[in-house]
């Protein structure tokens, strides 16, 4: 045992500077479209017609970004006006969705620094939940920011959701929400989990989380990388602002 | 269970006389069967009747040794069902198609499950039944498989006229209903896990049915991410469904996008740059070297070994991280087209796979002495979660659980595809098909795979990464996959405008899960997770 106890020592600190500080490693995020300023109507019909998922929309004579919609598939990657959108680098992606959410009362202060979270997979293709599981690995830590896993929806203060809410987790996940005590919160992962993605709606699945649930903040991504999970967590309990889920023209994206 | 009693043939290792097989079906089937070799001499097709259907595949496992892969139900414009049923084996030819044809009206087949494989076709005539409203006659269990018990009665998705928006009335489970148990004894109770379990574990249900103390007997239910993708890819493009297929199944999101893009290869007839070839080898082993590493947290984490679950964790980390650095996504996606690939490594990325991947090598074979040495650690393993090779041939099981149980069989070996004929590995095997021989075999080919990626960054052929855009032909080809968890299968049929008019996937752990009760017999309670772990699979993956 002494051994694995030198090895952890050995290995040193990994965790990430964030929320102090960006983190600047190299990896941490795919990165995602950002709206260009100003495009000809031919660019703006080509662009649009290049994203499989409806995510880029003509707006004021470029385009905007739905990142509700964005699968992150890169067909529309490119520098020029000719090639296509220009990436963004970052990863602090979680959104309000809509007004309600936002009027819901705050939460006390009590939370800001103990909150335990329940996951639910709702149809996810796993990637969402590999990048949710790697919260607990060292270099994002969970923990040390004040949340914490719990397997019972019972002692929950909010439920992670990712997938697009395959019709056979409906029940279940509805069972889970209201198993939780008040107040709650819901945070939907993932593009599937805010539009259906690629899969919903369909025979098989929801359209996304709101269908069925009152949802809190979202992070879009496909899937959305553990930093921006992390964002998603610390504006539920206001300590980051969020960002907006449609990108317009020349909006300046979060860093 | 009577299939497990009956003599285990020796699959796919031993080599047949060289006689054409061909020859042999006409000689053994005359009149009954019409064997022929497609134009590549890959693949030979048989026709039969439903009536010869069992004695021919049971000529062709028992006697031939080919080991079944998947089976493809097609209902045609004209009315009429078409079953392929595939076969495949380390010969020439190594694909053995056997097809069916009924009219429309008739929705019988014969069963094949009392062969001695017929564990390894039972599910998939289950879901056929399911999904298509085929009745397969002699199966004992049909019914309430992918669809579960809030589906309404007699709508089968994937028939023709099924639309796939439409969004159906659920009718809610009467409270009297209740899952079928096995286990018959006084005190016995059926304890319920699931589907919403453990801390992130995927959605699926499992039913342990126990007297007390020891589990006696497991009931696994999935189908709970059930997503219909073979229903949605049909009618859609093929640029569309490539989206579909790479998406299903995130954590083997390469792998699976692979598998359609050789698919449509194969129909279109578009040959792949050397280059293309050799870094689609170089992102797949990187896959499956992630997919080993999480699938070595997962199992450390099970046994609540915090250190070597960080150790773990990781290295699964910093490869996520090294795959976004080369390919632009952590996972993966948008990596692989029809034709070839959407990103080049540069000579700069070549050096820093290289070190990278030397310290990850390192990593893991440290972390692996010291498992070795942590016998709290080994106890929990050994002895727990056995699956033996007669059972392992039986069910169809592949990839690394195969493996583990003695199987060598590998369809980068087996059926070399991209650059896999220039890539010089032996196939790890171990015997001893416990969680320890699972655990062992993770870390050979974790090891294995960062070696090829390795070797094939100093020697990357010069040119182009993506073939010249050709019109879609129309047309239905199968490509096989090794992705990290197993065989792979992806079946698709194009139309000539390039939509896709049936896309069947078949992938490793639907055949794995199907096993995963063998392993979970007769243990404690505090094994289930561990069990489980060991067995590396995906749900998404199963359920599609």
């Amino acid at each position: 045992m002494a051994n694995w106890v030198l090895r952890g020592l050995r290995t040193g600190i990994k965790t990430s500077p964030y929320p102090k500080r960006g983190d600047e490693a190299v990896g941490v995020s795919p990165g995602r479209p950002s709206a260009p300023l100003s495009r000809t109507n031919d660019a703006v019909a080509a662009l649009v017609e290049r994203c499989p998922t409806n995510a880029i929309i003509p707006h004021d004579g470029g385009v905007a970004i739905d990142h509700g919609r964005c699968v992150h598939c890169f067909r529309c990657q490119g520098d020029t006006a000719e090639s296509g959108v220009p990436w963004e680098s970052g990863y602090e992606w979680a959104a309000v969705p809509d007004a309600i959410a936002r009027a819901r009362a705050k939460l006390d202060r009590a939370f800001g620094r103990s909150l335990h979270l329940r996951f639910v997979d709702a149809g996810a293709c796993g990637a969402c939940v590999s990048e949710a599981r790697q919260l607990n690995n060292p270099y994002y830590n969970l923990h040390r920011l004040g949340f914490f896993i719990t397997p019972t929806p019972r002692n929950a203060d909010i439920l992670l959701i990712a997938g697009p809410i395959s019709d056979a987790m409906g029940l279940p996940l509805r069972k889970a929400y209201e198993a939780l005590p008040t107040p709650k919160r819901v945070v939907a992962i993932g593009t599937c989990a805010i539009s259906g993605g690629v899969f919903g709606p369909s025979f098989a699945c929801a359209g996304g989380a709101a269908d069925l649930l009152p949802v809190d903040v979202v992070v879009p991504g496909c899937p959305p990388p553990p930093l921006a999970i992390l964002h998603g967590l610390l504006t539920v309990v206001e300590r980051k602002p969020p960002s907006p889920l449609i990108s317009l023209p020349g909006q300046a994206g979060p860093t | 269970m009577n299939a497990l009693k009956m003599t285990i043939p020796e699959l796919a290792n031993e080599v047949q006389p060289s006689t054409n097989i061909v020859d042999r079906c006409d000689a053994r089937w005359k009149g009954q069967a019409a064997a022929r070799l497609d134009r590549t001499g890959k693949t030979c097709r048989i026709e039969c009747a439903g009536a010869d259907l069992v004695a021919l595949c049971e000529w062709l496992t028992d006697e031939e040794g080919y080991a079944f892969a998947t089976l493809v139900v097609e209902e045609s414009a004209k009315h009429t069902w078409l079953l392929t049923y595939v076969f495949y084996r380390e010969a020439t030819p190594p694909w053995v198609y056997v097809e069916i044809t009924l009219d429309r009206h008739e929705t019988s087949v014969p069963s094949l499950v009392g062969l001695a494989q017929g564990p390894s076709v039972d599910w998939h005539e289950r879901e056929a039944e399911d999904l298509f409203g085929l009745s397969f006659e002699g199966h004992p269990r049909l019914g309430e498989f992918v669809l579960h018990e809030d589906w309404p009665d007699g709508v089968n998705p994937m028939r023709r006229n099924f639309d796939p928006r439409m969004r159906l009335e659920r009718r809610e489970a009467g409270p009297a209903w209740q899952p079928p148990t096995v286990v018959v004894a006084p005190g016995s109770f059926a304890m319920p896990v699931g589907p919403i379990f453990s801390d992130f574990a995927e959605s699926a249900h499992f039913l342990l049915e126990t007297v007390g103390e020891d589990v006696i007997h497991t009931i696994p239910r999935f189908f709970y991410k059930y997503r219909g993708v073979e229903k949605i890819a049909e009618g859609l493009p093929v640029d569309r469904v490539l989206l579909l297929a790479e998406r299903f199944s995130g954590t083997a999101a390469f792998a699976h996008g692979l598998a359609f893009c050789q698919a449509v290869e194969a129909i279109d007839d578009v040959a792949v740059p050397a280059r293309a070839g050799a870094l689609r080898v170089l992102f797949a082993e990187l896959e499956r070297l992630r997919h080993h590493a999480a699938t070595i947290a997962g199992i450390c984490n099970s046994t609540a070994l915090a250190i070597a679950t960080s150790q773990a964790a990781l290295i699964e980390e910093d490869l996520l991280r090294l795959t976004c650095e080369i390919a632009r996504h952590r996972y993966l996606f948008g990596v692989v087209v029809p034709g070839g690939v959407t990103c080049d490594v540069t000579e700069a990325q070549c050096r820093r796979l290289e070190t990278a991947l030397a310290d990850v090598a390192d990593r893991l074979s440290n972390l692996h002495r010291m498992l070795r040495y942590s016998s709290s650690f080994l106890d929990r393993l050994e002895e727990v979660g056995f699956v033996s090779r007669g059972a392992a041939i039986c069910y169809g099981i592949v990839g690394p659980v195969a493996r583990a149980s003695g199987i060598a069989c590998d369809l980068r070996k087996l059926h070399p595809y991209a650059a896999y004929h220039s890539v010089d590995f032996a196939v790890p095997v171990e015997r001893d098909g416990d969680g320890y021989a699972r655990l062992r075999l993770f870390f050979h080919e974790a090891e294995q795979s960062a070696s090829i990626v390795r070797r094939f960054v100093t020697a990357l052929p010069e040119g182009a990464i993506r073939a010249e855009p050709v019109t879609h032909r129309a047309g239905a080809a199968l490509a096989a996959v090794e992705a990290p968890s197993g065989a792979a299968f992806h079946w698709v049929r194009l139309r000539e405008d390039g939509t896709v008019v049936r896309f069947r996937v078949t992938p490793p752990a639907f055949a794995n899960w199907h096993a995963f009760h063998l392993a979970a017999e007769n243990f404690a309670f505090q094994d289930f997770p561990i069990i489980l772990a060991s067995f590396g699979l995906s749900n998404a993956e199963c359920d599609r």
